[in-house]
């Protein structure tokens, strides 16, 4: 007895795979259209990768006889993203109870407190550099208020939500003795939400100390100062002697903290 | 027998010496560095008169030059689509090489390493580097962001690789399939959804780091911008931020939108 095949086996039903080949299409389109329309000057796409090549043998070997003032700058790029984290934490915790749909006192302060978020995290933190360094003046201040007002809208934004998803029943019996709403505040959410502010706020400063690096190209404090000064006098191999420190410093970052937050969770 | 009757909460960190010790380190740091910063309280002093005078000078914002705005802006877009397209594409080999489940050591290390250095350096850094080697303007643009996309979709898709369902991919090579159907036809499948996801939300935070990464001359909104605020223009620059926190808003809006349709 021969079997045959009757069906040959198919992923998806035919309308399926229309959709998916409309939607390829459209991607596409609008691929074409930007590389279509773009104000590139081509022969400078093709030139790109000699260039590359040439900037990168320019940087070698880096050059370290400025490592004093790189390591004194590193220091203030660490100081600015630790003390800016610091206060932006403190700072972001009433803006997160009064954002969190289950401890906001009424639906005005929601409004505002999620009118703070936004636009927090609206505008980069560059940005707001660039604000803050034309009201304050360049320097570390300026550096320092614009990472914090970036801060409060993530850090505000995640806690928010670990405070909406606690266990109301803590609370509820808190409420049942007649605690007051500071006891009720302090014993019943959080406790509850410690171990995730404590995460939170590890994960923004190693973000922070990323961004910091470069507050000092607008003028604004840290590494990004020396940078500067190194590309804008074609010191190549200082700027390689930089990178290579942002570089340490950026993935001492990231080893603290992942190991702190093994650590707590 | 008594027994003690008020109960305390208990405290963060077991160990008083300890907790004594980490809470005066942290004090002596926090008063040592703010009291070292070197800080020109003169100048920051006269930043109150100053924010004054930069949003009075800032309301209201003109949209006089609309037609450079919208120019900056679209020329924001395309470059966002044309990096999120090229960092897909040479995402999805990195990827491959940095799951530790298919390849082989050196090769996993090299991808790790590879995305691990696009990751560490912020865009505006990249930028710098791409404008002083291939010249002002979108193409820097498009290349800081293409590496910034890298970074992020490699190793988030490197992640999914190494959870795939590895029944499939050991009975393809049962069947003696060669390394690159096994890739296409037992791995792909199965990381598909992510990669556009992915794709997706990358398009979103790209747009977002071109209006960045213009400030130093990077091509886009950003550099629309940052010339507007260093002529002074406080109005124009205010508008041209009201652009970008609206735009911003709806295309988190609209890739929230579609990922949920998605899943």
């Amino acid at each position: 007895m021969t079997q045959t095949l009757t069906h040959e086996w198919a992923r998806f039903t035919p309308v399926q795979r229309m959709k998916r080949y409309v939607a390829l299409l459209a991607v596409t389109l609008v691929v074409v259209w930007a590389l279509g329309s773009i104000d590139v000057i081509w022969e400078w796409v093709w030139d790109a990768p000699i260039q590359l090549v040439d900037l990168f043998a320019r940087m070698v070997p880096p050059d370290p006889t400025n490592l004093p003032s790189i390591l004194e700058a590193t220091w203030q790029t660490i100081n600015i993203a630790t003390i800016a984290t610091m206060i932006a934490v403190v700072l972001s915790l009433p803006v997160a109870y009064i954002s969190a749909q289950n401890t906001t006192p009424n639906v005005v302060c929601l409004w505002i407190g999620r009118f703070i978020l936004v636009s927090s995290r609206s505008v980069n933190t560059i940005i707001w550099a660039l604000l803050f360094v034309a009201i304050f003046g360049p320097g570390i201040i300026a550096g320092i208020i614009a990472i914090m007002f970036r801060s409060i809208g993530f850090l505000g934004k995640l806690l928010g939500e670990a405070i909406e998803e606690i266990d109301p029943d803590p609370v509820e019996a808190l409420e049942a003795c007649g605690a007051s709403r500071f006891k009720v505040v302090m014993y019943g959410i959080v406790p509850q939400v410690m171990p995730a502010f404590f995460a939170i706020s590890i994960l923004r400063w190693d973000i922070n100390l990323r961004e910091s690096t470069v507050l000092g190209l607008v003028g604004a404090g840290g590494i990004g100062i020396i940078l500067q000064g190194a590309i804008d006098t074609f010191q190549w191999q200082e700027v390689s002697m930089v990178l290579l420190t942002i570089l340490a410093l950026v993935i001492t970052g990231e080893v603290i903290s992942s190991a702190l937050r093994k650590k707590l969770l | 027998m008594t027994t003690q009757t008020v109960w305390r909460k208990p405290p963060f960190i077991k160990s008083p010496t300890v907790r004594w010790v980490f809470y005066i380190a942290v004090a002596v740091y926090v008063i040592g560095t703010i009291a070292t910063l070197p800080v020109d309280w003169e100048r920051t002093a006269e930043g109150l008169t100053r924010a004054q005078r930069i949003f009075s000078g800032a309301f209201p914002p003109s949209f006089e030059r609309s037609g450079l705005l919208i120019s900056g802006f679209m020329e924001s877009l395309k470059i966002a689509i044309l990096a999120t397209t090229l960092g897909m594409i040479l995402s999805v080999p990195l990827a491959f090489m940095a799951a530790r489940n298919i390849s082989p050591k050196p090769v996993y290390l090299i991808g790790r390493s590879s995305f691990i250095l696009a990751r560490s350096f912020h865009p505006v850094i990249v930028a710098i580097i791409f404008v002083k080697a291939v010249g002002f303007g979108p193409l820097a643009g498009a290349l800081t962001l293409t590496v910034y996309s890298i970074g992020f979709v490699a190793k988030l898709l490197a992640e999914r690789i190494e959870e795939i369902d590895f029944g499939q991919v050991e009975a393809m090579r049962s069947v003696g399939a060669s390394f690159f159907s096994t890739m296409i036809y037992a791995i792909l499948p199965q990381i598909m959804p992510r990669l556009v996801g992915l794709g997706i939300y990358q398009l979103d935070s790209n747009l977002r780091a071109s209006a960045v990464v213009g400030i130093v001359g990077a091509g886009g909104i950003g550099a629309t911008l940052a010339n507007a605020f260093g002529r002074y223009d406080y109005d124009f620059a205010l508008a041209i931020t009201m652009v970008i926190v609206g735009a911003i808003l709806i295309s988190e809006a609209v890739s929230g939108m579609i990922r949920k349709r998605m899943t």
